[in-house]
């Protein structure tokens, strides 16, 4: 068995962001999106984590903290703007919120 | 090294598992089931590399806090309708190409360039230091990195206000 190297890592992590942006681009239902997203946060993490374990440096982490920061504020106004739309406009469907659309 | 490689494949298995149930469920419950699932791999992923400090937020911030946020979204949004509606938009097929384009690109570049990450192969663990993992990151938190920390104070304060002024009815 091959040891686990930093290409697996990065590996796993273009294949969850690879999985995050399938959800987001074809979802219908904007809470699946937004969860999405949160897959998309984690895959820049893993890479964030494998970067600094192979350079045994501790900002990769730190720079994780920040995206995981990011992240939680961003559900935060993304699922109160989903509570407002809803209460709009009666549908979490992302296509049929086209008020701007020709 | 053998129990690091089988929890490797476990925790990948978790991440992306869970990461391709999470698209792809009718159900939003369900998704959010998964998606813990896939967050709690990433976790496992985290204490693998000696990120201890991290392995906790992600398990007290993601899994107990933004899932309960989505979870109660879930509960107070009605979803019944949705969950019968067409899942997927009318673009998926040209979605699917272009990330499936971007995939191969991607895994090209990690097999040619397979050779410019040998950094990692050595050993992996970070020589034994007096510090923990949550010292060292908290000497680097609050010197290094002291605007970059406060400046994601007031993010986090923005974000608050914006929420409560998005979610409430009359302000």
């Amino acid at each position: 068995m091959h040891p686990i190297t930093t290409v697996h890592y990065l590996a796993l992590s273009a294949a969850l962001l690879l999985i995050g942006t399938v959800g987001v681009l074809t979802r219908r239902n904007i809470v699946i999106i937004l969860m999405s997203i949160e897959l998309i946060l984690n895959a820049v993490n893993i890479n964030l984590i494998a970067f600094s374990h192979a350079l045994r440096s501790v900002d990769g982490q730190i720079f994780a903290i920040f995206v995981i920061t990011d992240a939680v504020a961003e559900a935060a106004v993304g699922l109160g703007i989903l509570i407002a739309l809803f209460r709009n406009k009666e549908t979490v469907q992302a296509d049929e919120v086209d008020l701007l659309k020709w | 090294m053998v129990i690091d490689a089988v929890s490797f494949y476990l925790f990948a298995l978790m991440v992306l598992g869970g990461g391709i149930l999470t698209i792809t469920r009718r159900n939003a419950v369900h998704s959010a089931i998964s998606l813990i699932v896939s967050l709690l791999g990433v976790a496992g992923l985290y204490l693998l590399q000696g990120a201890e400090f991290l392995f906790a937020v992600q398990i007290v911030l993601y899994v107990g806090g933004i899932m309960l946020l989505f979870l109660f979204v879930i509960m107070l949004v009605n979803l019944d309708m949705a969950a019968k509606e067409r899942q997927f938009n009318h673009q998926w097929l040209v979605a699917l190409v272009a990330v499936a384009l971007v995939g191969a690109q991607t895994g090209y570049f990690l097999i040619r360039g397979q050779g410019a990450f040998r950094i990692a192969d050595a050993g992996g663990i970070a020589p034994p230091s007096a510090l923990g993992n949550t010292e060292i990151l908290a000497d680097a938190l609050f010197s290094k990195y002291l605007l970059p920390f406060e400046l994601v104070s007031v993010l986090l304060l923005v974000a608050v206000v914006g929420s409560v002024v998005m979610a409430k009815k009359r302000i």
